[in-house]
């Protein structure tokens, strides 16, 4: 007991044998990290095809899908989609990309992997808990998938699950019984495994680094990490409790959100005197963290990756960016009363959330100028994985102008709900989240799986990706500023019918883009089997993760205690025997 | 936060151990994982209360069926049972340091007689003080069914007001934590009598957690007085 403080407090486990206590209840990091990775690419391709059945059915309203009746009887006679069940798939759509893919794939799976390794641990600080953590994300997964197979098929809601269409039950419509009682569910069940990776994440960043790890020299990857799992910590600790108050109006007869006298299909709803507009505000102070939950890992993913191709460390040092995120992680907190402009709130209060959200994209713009003149008169070594990069800086760019114009409660009066909307959260989170995904596969699946992938499909890849996001959601603003409507299933105005070859267009582009990605998942699983064998360190980086083999043994480390004498970033280093020093090197290095 | 929050017995501990075994573990080592995490579940426990507390404020002015109620009197016994629960942890932690410290005297001298069953009186004294928490734990949780018993003795159920739904709401919630604090307390005597290695540290991470449920407790029964 006398050496214990001094001893890692880490579960010390021996390398599991077998089958299941290796791959399936696996306590060893990594392999939980591949395991949320996989869930979130099992995820995100059953949430690309949910965005084209709904893409199809925009862009040709009568048309049959084949087979898309055995889906659902009622949802889609004859494979033609109702505008109910075009709902349910929107529904699902964002449920399953915001949940189990944008907070699933940058955070949990990356976050898992590589923050012991980049701080030189052997393990998170609660294994346990860790086990736990995925699995309990798994079980929410096939709850929420459930909702496809009930009678009345999935909640109609859309992923913010607005009161009072998502508390009163089965008079709002196909999917409002037990299909919204699985999404409530569901839901709990993930914020409570993302309450757990978030406990985990904190305890092994700030306990658990090896000998000169400090602070200061962390990875900004993980930094991101670190930082995303506060925010996590509070936002799905808030999430949670508001799914028990909304199952308890759906199944107990409470009146949290539902108001007094509320006639829904003729029939008068049994509740009295609660407030939509406290789901609103319970739901969005977790909705609006939960963007950054998924957007600050690709932050700190593209500017851990970039310093490897561009050869220099970030403009502006990296303490800036660590400054941005952290500003952007406490501002999320202010803001979420922008997403309830023409929600009936105070409109004095409308400027209250305003001017935050305006001063959130200072930190964004910080971030943004920093790639960009890292960029700028660098040497870049165009691979995968910088395209990538160079890609999310272009996409959140994009996504972000977009925002200024949305911050804006006269602005957003008019933009509020349309198309407009779709295009800039796609932009700005979806995407750019993914982007940030493929950078960090292309630039760490060699250490993951200890095998290169093929840098001309990932390079093909990258612009047929690039191209058709630009197809798919550039249109989206003229639809918006034309006054297209979000969630309609069909148009039949007269100024909407004109818009209809524009959709189309954007469906055809999601068609071709989606199948794009199948050259990704060829050079993956190509990669996995025949690939070349990656060296240890393939693209000649500095960080902990390069100083072990592809891939790191069970301890990480081959039972070394590695000591960190530099910064994560030293690149280009005068008098240095290769242009970068690693962070375990001991060398003295000259600062200029 | 506070990453290191020794007690004075842990701190001693832990600093002769450190000077022992040389720099190099000392900086592998930056904090106890167990006690940082503790402060970090208190943090998100800390705010899931804080967001049914904004809950409860916007849903009393949002419509006119917020019923007040007089409180059964049986929530200032309860009070009184769980904050004398935090009294007694604390003296069990006590007679634990005071063992350790014993423990931690040169060998020659803590397996002689008198330094032995010295050892072993305060080893016990701090158990019995773990089962009286845990007993009055159990106690209070007994005492919270009682006052929802009273409740619904006048009528007062779930939905029939949100007052009353979020008495019961919050006391449930409230009620599983603590539970969840005598599992706890469970796992950590199973330790101390296995003389388990970092006990005295699971002590002091279950000495937090159990004072945070009865803090959050007083705080709770103050919004619950005001607010019905």
């Amino acid at each position: 007991m006398h050496d214990a403080a001094a001893q890692p407090a880490v579960h010390h486990h021996s390398p599991p044998q077998g089958f299941i206590k290796k791959y399936v209840f696996s306590l060893d990091h990594k392999v939980i990290g591949l395991q949320y990775y996989g869930l979130a690419l099992a995820a995100v391709f059953i949430g690309m095809v949910l965005s084209w059945l709904m893409r199809l059915h925009l862009g040709w309203n009568n048309l049959a899908i084949p087979g898309l009746q055995h889906l659902s009887a009622n949802g889609a006679p004859g494979g033609v989609m109702t505008p109910e069940y075009y709902l349910s798939l929107m529904t699902m759509h964002g449920t399953i990309m915001v949940f189990f893919v944008l907070t699933n794939a940058p955070f949990a799976g990356f976050g898992n992997y590589f923050l012991p390794i980049q701080v030189g641990a052997e393990d998170m600080a609660f294994p346990r808990f860790n086990m736990m953590s995925f699995w309990t994300t798994f079980v929410a997964f096939l709850v929420l998938m459930a909702a496809f197979f009930v009678s009345d098929g999935p909640p109609i809601s859309g992923w913010t699950s607005y009161a009072t269409l998502s508390s009163i039950g089965k008079d709002a419509g196909p999917g409002e019984a037990m299909g919204q009682n699985l999404w409530a569910v569901s839901i709990a069940l993930f914020c409570i495994g993302q309450l757990l990776g978030s406990l985990n994440f904190i305890a092994t960043t700030l306990d658990l680094r090896t000998k000169g790890m400090t602070l200061a020299r962390m990875p900004l990857s993980t930094w991101a990490w670190f930082i995303t799992a506060c925010i996590g910590l509070l936002a799905f600790a808030d999430l949670l409790p508001a799914c028990i108050l909304l199952i308890l109006d759906r199944t107990a007869g409470t009146s949290f959100f539902t108001p007094a006298g509320l006639v829904v299909s003729d029939n008068l709803q049994p509740h009295s005197g609660g407030s939509p507009l406290l789901w609103q505000h319970l739901f969005w102070f977790f909705g609006h963290p939960e963007v950054y939950i998924a957007i600050v890992p690709g932050f700190g993913i593209i500017s851990h990756i970039l310093p490897a191709f561009t050869r220099k460390p970030l403009l502006g040092g990296m303490r800036v960016m660590i400054g941005c995120m952290i500003a952007i992680g406490f501002l999320s907190y202010m803001v979420w009363g922008h997403h309830m402009f023409v929600s009936g709130m105070n409109p004095f209060s409308a400027i209250l959330f305003s001017v935050p959200t305006l001063i959130i994209t200072i930190p964004a713009t910080v971030a943004t100028l920093m790639w960009l003149g890292s960029i700028y008169g660098a040497n870049l070594r165009m691979t995968s994985a910088s395209l990538f990069c160079l890609g999310f800086i272009s996409v959140f760019i994009s996504g972000g102008i977009s925002g200024f114009f949305l911050a804006q409660p006269a602005i957003d009066t008019y933009l509020h709900a349309t198309y407009f909307v779709v295009a800039h959260f796609h932009f700005v989170m979806a995407v750019a989240a993914i982007f940030g995904i493929f950078a960090g596969t292309y630039f760490w699946m060699p250490k993951m799986i200890g095998r290169m992938m093929n840098e001309t499909l990932g390079k093909l890849h990258f612009w047929l990706t690039f191209i058709g996001v630009y197809c798919i959601f550039m249109p989206m603003h003229y639809l918006g500023l034309a006054g297209n409507v979000r969630r309609y299933a069909a148009f039949t105005d007269d100024y909407l019918v004109r818009l209809i070859p524009v959709h189309q267009f954007i469906t055809i582009a999601a068609l071709l883009t989606g199948a794009a990605q199948l050259i990704f998942l060829f050079n993956l699983a190509h990669a996995r089997w025949w690939g070349p064998i990656a060296p240890d360190n393939p693209w000649e980086a500095t960080s902990l993760e390069w100083s072990t083999t592809s891939p790191p043994p069970f301890d990480n480390f081959g039972g070394r205690h590695l000591v960190v004498h530099q910064g994560p970033y030293e690149y280009s280093v005068e008098g240095a025997a290769a242009d970068y020093v690693m962070q375990t090197s001991p060398d003295l290095i000259k600062k200029s | 936060m506070s990453t290191t929050t020794f007690t004075s017995a842990e701190s001693a501990a832990s600093l002769g151990a450190k000077a022992r075994l040389g720099p190099h573990l000392i900086s592998a080592q930056k904090g106890i994982p167990a006690q940082t995490g503790i402060w970090v579940a208190v943090s998100a426990i800390a705010m899931s209360f804080a967001a049914l507390t904004s809950a409860l404020v916007v849903r009393e002015g949002s419509g006119s069926d917020w019923q007040r109620f007089a409180l059964p009197r049986i929530l200032y016994l309860d009070t009184l049972i769980i904050l004398a629960s935090s009294y007694t942890l604390e003296l069990s932690r006590k007679s634990f340091a005071a063992a350790f410290a014993l423990a931690r005297q040169p060998s020659d001298s803590a397996e002689s007689g008198p330094a032995r069953s010295e050892f072993t009186a305060a080893r016990s004294s701090g158990l019995h003080w773990l089962y009286v928490t845990q007993a009055l734990g159990l106690l209070f949780v007994a005492g919270q069914v009682l006052a929802w018993r009273s409740l619904a003795a006048h009528g007062l159920f779930l939905a029939t007001s949100p007052s009353s739904s979020f008495f019961y709401l919050l006391t449930a919630m409230h009620g599983l934590h603590l539970l969840g604090g005598v599992l706890g307390l469970l796992y950590v005597g199973y330790r101390l009598r296995a003389n388990a290695r970092n006990a005295h540290v699971s002590l002091g991470t279950a000495a937090v957690y159990w004072h945070f449920v009865d803090l959050l407790w007083v705080y709770l029964l103050m919004v619950i007085a005001i607010r019905m």
